[in-house]
């Protein structure tokens, strides 16, 4: 069990709903839970191979999965799942 | 034309400015919350640090860490992540084709042109979603239109 911290501009896919409690185990589980709990994020968040998008970072507390075991980070119940987009101009 | 409008009280909008002239001549960053609606309003501005490696003074970046403490602020307040102001050092107040391609509906872009250090002309846009285009957002300071 874990939250989710839905990313305000894809809050439209999930009814304005911010947080979403998830029963996965995982990272991958927990996130794919909220894309069929939510079919229209899903082309937000997983490209046509099932991965998650390049631009999308995912975040467990402070840490980038990437730096973690990606994907397969466990969670628990307390964890909090961030889904960061990128943010850049110039 | 949606006739978009997002409003700034005079002393977040100063914030703004002043964070953006004190980052010259290097791009600032930062994010604006406060409340959805018609118009939006902007009550709170969190200045954060522009963490793009390499030429600054073209380009910003803002850390994830960054981006995930503003929207938990924004959860823990009561409050809407409403958009993202950056500044174009000696340039317009114009989007470049870099910020359109970066950039995610929903979010207001607020650009400040920063001519020679001071504050010169501010603009606002919002990408629109079935299009990928910017609209331009009217800007109102204390319930003034910006022009």
């Amino acid at each position: 069990m874990s939250k989710i911290i839905i990313p305000t501009p894809l809050r439209k896919f999930t009814n304005q709903t911010a947080t979403i409690q998830t029963n996965g185990t995982t990272v991958q589980a927990a996130i794919e839970e909220l894309a069929t709990k939510f079919p229209d994020l899903k082309q937000h968040l997983f490209d046509q191979s099932g991965t998650i998008r390049s631009f999308i970072r995912i975040f467990v507390g402070d840490d980038d999965i990437q730096s973690l075991e990606k994907e397969a980070t466990k969670v628990s119940q307390h964890t909090i799942i961030s889904i960061v987009p990128a943010i850049a101009g110039g | 034309m949606a006739n978009f409008i997002i409003e700034f009280n005079r002393d977040l909008f100063n914030t703004i400015s002043q964070h953006l002239e004190d980052n010259f001549p290097n791009e600032g960053c930062g994010f604006f919350l406060g409340k959805e609606g018609t118009p939006r309003v902007v009550t709170e501005v969190l200045p954060v640090v522009n963490s793009k490696e390499g030429d600054q003074r073209r380009r910003f970046e803002i850390a994830a860490i960054d981006y995930i403490k503003a929207e938990q602020y924004a959860l823990t307040n009561g409050l809407n992540l409403l958009g993202i102001y950056h500044s174009h050092p000696n340039h317009p107040a114009i989007p470049s084709e870099h910020d359109r391609k970066q950039a995610l509906p929903y979010f207001s872009y607020l650009i400040l042109s920063i001519q020679n250090g001071k504050f010169a002309k501010a603009t606002s846009w919002r990408l629109q979603e079935t299009t990928q285009q910017f609209e331009e957002e009217i800007i109102h300071i204390n319930k003034l239109k910006l022009t």
